[in-house]
């Protein structure tokens, strides 16, 4: 076809003042410019970024780490049928973790804000106290909610501990609300509005376009009709597969290695239990006391993968692990 | 003389955190140095969202020189002690010692040991980064490539630079020479993180406070109050509105801001249809910024206008219209959530809401909050009459209190609990008195919070309150020390100020029995314990009122006091009594006999307690006495069964006169056996009459 654009879209296109792409595409450069690995997203349902293996096990041993990547997030209890212009149960997060932290953290985040298009002298940026903590991870940090003109776009955290060990190093993480971002660099007072793809007229497509047939189906799916007896019967499944695959990856005994070989697929497992409760606590089938409990056990499921990692390589894990 | 300068520089403090901090530092610092011997003039602390700064002035340069004069042995003793003397007292040889004659004990060598005081710099540099180390932040973290190793440096958020100078205004400054996990002690430090980020070199105070000026910073967190409260209110008073001042909020906003800049947004007026304490509630929990108050409306209630005032760090460039919209951008998607659930909280009754309650428990010893609803409602109906309120109402305002826990809007917003209940209980039509109810059977909730004073609301507010405080005295949840997670202290304040503030006539221990049985309890085991308890939170109460509390003992030691409003009638009224002179005549003649009696039914090992024999009257004061004693004793206690208690303490001030003639022409201690028994019983006859009004003996000090 000889109407066919160059390959090459148009930088004006790709400004993240002007597409939901070019944010996500100008925050990749940026935190590859400092060394990050720019990973895909997780290729499992979850509720937050944190969950990436990239961010929860990589948090845990001495060993430096650098990555950033996007992470479609799911908050099953969020969803709105697509009638409200803030709320999603499905949006994403850009999500950056730096181990051990580099001492200039604060600067460099400012600096991302800087490249996505916000002008520091004209916008108020604040950092104000907000302790993270996830019950489901065993996992904590002290850190900001960063607000920009009275809004929060990130979160900012230093992790102190994960699956219930203290992080030593400590990892710097960075959170990035993409849609809320996105409607503050374009404008935009309602997220379906926001330009996706940074043409206008009929190549316009916006956030709408991709994603609200999909916010009224899951909305419907996540309140409605969830099979919860199936969701109860995986919730349990996942549970003793979790438990199943940390066993089998344990070392043979008389073996000299003595690294775990399975702390990635557990893992894996303790994810679904995560999103599988969130999905029955939607349906209301969970009740108040038992919700604890639930959160417990995948606390649990955490805590025991976050212990097999840390006897992998990767994990840290050092001295006995020459291969026989 | 010489001053310090010390500055933290880190990351963002948490705002709440940092006037403890401050305090904190100055307490450490300031200790450390005094307990060193080191006096200073006067110390300020300071803290902004980027940094603790603490001016100690007035050091001396160095410590107190200490001289010491150590008796060795006498000349020509052992070798041994000798160099036992040398090495003690940190000499060379023994011409370093000087020698002493005695006349008695001969010659013996002295040494004299002179330590230079410590140069305060060298105290300075040891006490600092011991205390940057063991900081007492409510929650500290580790951080950077260090973490990596344990006993790794904890500070609230990272920790970047340390400014330490120390010396006299006249000279250069030295810096105090130390460091803490590799951040050195110098004299550089930052200004705003925006409007001025490059390095600062400072000296000492004196050019610190001028140089962070210069560079967009205010030190002094009061200064920045104080600033963010005028520009507020000339903002408002430039339009014609009234600043909804907050003491809290603006110490919170004051610890976010090195450079405050107050603005003024505003929001489409049809937010106004939502109640003001929610719009206020919503831009202060969520936006940190302030409301304003505009005209009353036409009904002639006070409305508030669709702006608000919020405070940045930042002088923009755009003069902060930027930052306005964006606020503005965010306080509408606040307003239009608050909205939402003005709309749909209204469209489910208050009373079919009620079966949620089953689902969520109170305590999990003491049930759900819909059996706690049940056991409310009983009690208020109960005490409807007491308070002279309309039973059903009582009942049907208690079954609906808590009703509003499960909206959507106190989910959100926990402090409109009560409030928003009223507004829904109104707007469904329930009885003006219901409503009202609604939102103050929580009061009071401190000593200085406003009492209700509706009878429906009082009776809600007593049986709520009673009902609590039982339940957790079945269950052995009682307060200890600083212990009270619960506050049934303050429960029990807010009992007695419904009580006293509604003139209730409510004896506690039926009270208490009815409260147990909704808990399926019987009160025997708990009443006493409660009992005492009340009793001691209201002479709390009084003394804070300025009562004596000695009077406050004196009531309460008589048997059966359980109705607290007369125990107070009664106090005030011995009050008053005793600042008359018949009054303290009285209790001295009272004294005199209760020590009369004291000494003499301890030397005879008998109590003299049964009523004077009136063939043994001997003297015309004796018989005086006795009659006098006679009529008042019975006319005091009748006065009190009427709760007449000025009446009965006028009825004892008759006792005066014949007390006052007794001690003055009888004597006591007669030869006489009998005589002298009758007349220690005429005295036991005077202290059982005071006793129809207090026990006298617990009445302390001069009267007044």
């Amino acid at each position: 076809m000889s109407t066919a654009r160059p390959l090459t879209a148009t930088d004006a296109d790709l400004q993240p003042t002007r597409s939901f792409q070019g944010l996500i595409l100008t925050l990749q450069r940026f935190w590859a410019a400092q060394g990050c690995v720019i990973l895909q997203p997780y290729d499992m349902e979850v509720g937050a970024g944190t969950f990436h293996p990239a961010t929860t096990l990589r948090a845990l041993g001495p060993k430096p780490w650098k990555a950033a990547y996007v992470q479609p997030s799911r908050r099953p209890k969020d969803g709105r049928y697509g009638e409200n212009p803030n709320r999603l149960q499905h949006y994403y997060q850009f999500q950056v973790i730096l181990k051990p932290n580099p001492p200039n953290l604060q600067e460099l985040y400012l600096d991302s804000l800087k490249a996505i298009g916000v002008d520091l002298g004209l916008h108020d940026i604040r950092f104000v106290e907000d302790d993270w903590e996830s019950p489901t991870l065993g996992a904590w940090g002290l850190g900001w909610e960063c607000w920009c003109d009275g809004m929060e776009v990130s979160q900012f955290t230093y992790f102190q501990q994960v699956a219930g060990f203290e992080c030593a190093p400590v990892a710097g993480e960075l959170t990035y609300g993409l849609e809320r971002l996105a409607m503050y660099v374009q404008g935009v007072e309602n997220v379906y509005d926001l330009n996706f793809n940074g043409r206008e007229g009929d190549e316009k497509v916006t956030y709408g376009d991709v994603f609200l047939q999909a916010e009224q189906e899951y909305s419907r799916h996540n309140f409605e009709a969830a099979d919860t007896e199936m969701l109860f019967r995986q919730f349990r499944d996942a549970e003793a597969a979790c438990r199943a695959y940390l066993q089998a990856g344990e070392p043979g005994p008389g073996g000299n290695d003595a690294r775990h070989r399975m702390a990635q697929p557990a893992y894996d497992q303790c994810i679904k239990a995560s999103h599988v409760f969130n999905l029955l606590d939607a349906r209301g089938v969970i009740s108040v006391t038992e919700r604890q409990s639930y959160i417990l056990r995948v606390r649990e499921l955490a805590k025991a993968c976050g212990e097999a990692w840390r006897r992998t390589e990767a994990g840290g894990l050092v001295g006995e692990t020459a291969a026989p | 003389m010489p001053d310090l300068l010390l500055e933290l520089f880190s990351e963002e403090i948490p705002a709440r955190m940092q006037r403890r901090a401050a305090e904190d530092l100055r307490k450490l610092v300031t200790d450390a140095l005094v307990e060193r011997g080191f006096l200073y003039e006067g110390a300020k602390a300071f803290a902004t969202p980027r940094r603790l700064a603490l001016h100690v002035a007035g050091l001396p340069p160095r410590g107190q020189d200490v001289r010491e004069e150590r008796k060795g042995p006498r000349v020509g003793a052992p070798e041994g002690a000798v160099q036992g003397f040398l090495k003690s007292a940190g000499l060379a040889s023994l011409d370093e010692a000087r020698i002493v004659s005695d006349p008695k004990k001969g010659e013996f060598y002295v040494a004299v040991i002179e330590r230079p005081g410590r140069e305060t710099i060298e105290v300075l540099a040891e006490i600092l980064p011991a205390i940057v180390r063991s900081f007492p932040w409510p929650k500290s973290m580790r951080w950077g490539a260090a973490s990596r190793e344990p006993g790794s440096l904890r500070w609230v958020r990272p920790l970047h630079s340390i400014v330490a100078s120390f010396g006299p205004e006249t000279e250069t400054p030295e810096v105090v020479p130390f460091s803490v996990d590799g951040i050195e002690a110098g004299l550089t430090t930052r200004g705003h993180r925006f409007m001025a980020p490059q390095p600062i070199e400072v000296r000492r105070f004196a050019d610190y406070l001028p140089a962070l000026e210069r560079a967009f910073v205010v030190l002094d967190s009061e200064r920045r109050k104080d600033i963010i409260l005028h520009d507020a209110r000339d903002l408002a008073f430039a339009r014609g509105l009234d600043l909804v001042e907050d003491e809290g909020l603006l110490e919170e906003v004051a610890g976010l801001v090195e450079w405050p800049v107050t603005l003024m947004g505003a929001f489409d007026e049809r937010f106004l249809e939502i109640p003001p304490e929610v719009i206020r509630a919503t831009i202060r929990a969520n936006q940190k910024c302030f409301v304003l108050r505009g005209a009353p409306g036409p009904d002639g209630r006070e409305r508030l206008a669709n702006a608000f005032i919020l405070v940045s760090n930042l002088v923009a460039s755009d003069g902060g219209a930027a930052i306005v919209a964006g606020n503005e951008r965010v306080v509408r998607a606040r307003l239009s959530d608050a909205a939402f659930f003005w709309e749909t909280d209204r469209k489910v009754r208050l009373e079919d809401r009620l079966p949620k309650l089953a689902s969520i428990v109170f305590h999990e010893r003491l049930g759900t909050q819909a059996a706690r609803v049940e056991r409310i409602a009983a009690l208020a109906r109960a005490l409807a009459p007491v308070v002279g309120a309309d039973a059903a109402l009582a009942e049907r305002a208690a079954r609906l209190a808590k009703a509003d826990l499960v909206t959507e809007m106190v989910g959100e917003f926990p402090e409109l609990q009560g409030l928003m209940g009223r507004y829904y209980a109104a707007e469904q039509g329930e009885d003006p008195a219901v409503a009202a109810a609604i939102e103050e059977h929580y009061k009071p909730l401190g000593p200085s919070d406003r009492v209700p004073s509706e009878p429906v609301s009082v009776a809600v507010a007593l049986a709520d309150k009673l009902d609590t405080l039982v339940g957790f005295w079945a269950i052995g949840e009682t307060p200890t020390g600083s212990k009270d997670p619960y506050a049934l202290r303050r429960a029990a304040l807010g009992v007695i100020r419904l009580i006293l503030a509604s003139e209730a006539r409510l004896p506690l221990r039926a009270q208490i029995a009815a409260a147990a049985a909704g808990h399926g309890q019987e009160a025997s085991g708990l009443a006493g314990d409660l009992l005492a308890f009340f009793a001691d939170r209201l002479k709390v109460y009084l003394r804070d009122q300025g009562a004596r509390h000695d009077l406050i003992d004196a009531v309460f030691a008589l048997p059966g006091q359980d109705d607290l409003l007369m125990v107070v009638r009664r106090v005030e009224a011995l009050g008053r009594f005793l600042d008359t002179e018949d009054g303290k005549n009285l209790l001295a003649g009272y004294r005199r006999a209760a020590n009369i009696l004291r000494i003499e039914e301890k030397k005879d090992g008998r109590a003299y307690d049964s009523a004077p024999d009136p063939a043994l009257l001997s003297l015309p004061e004796e018989s005086a006495l006795a009659d006098a004693l006679r009529s008042a004793g019975a006319e005091a206690g009748r006065a009190v069964a009427a709760e007449d208690f000025e009446g009965a303490m006028r009825a004892l001030s008759i006792l005066r006169a014949p007390v006052d003639a007794f001690f003055d022409k009888v004597t006591v201690n007669a030869d006489a056996a009998a005589l002298r028994a009758n007349r220690l019983a005429l005295l036991n006859a005077l202290r059982v009459a005071t006793r129809e009004v207090a026990d006298f003996s617990r009445i302390g000090g001069e009267a007044r």
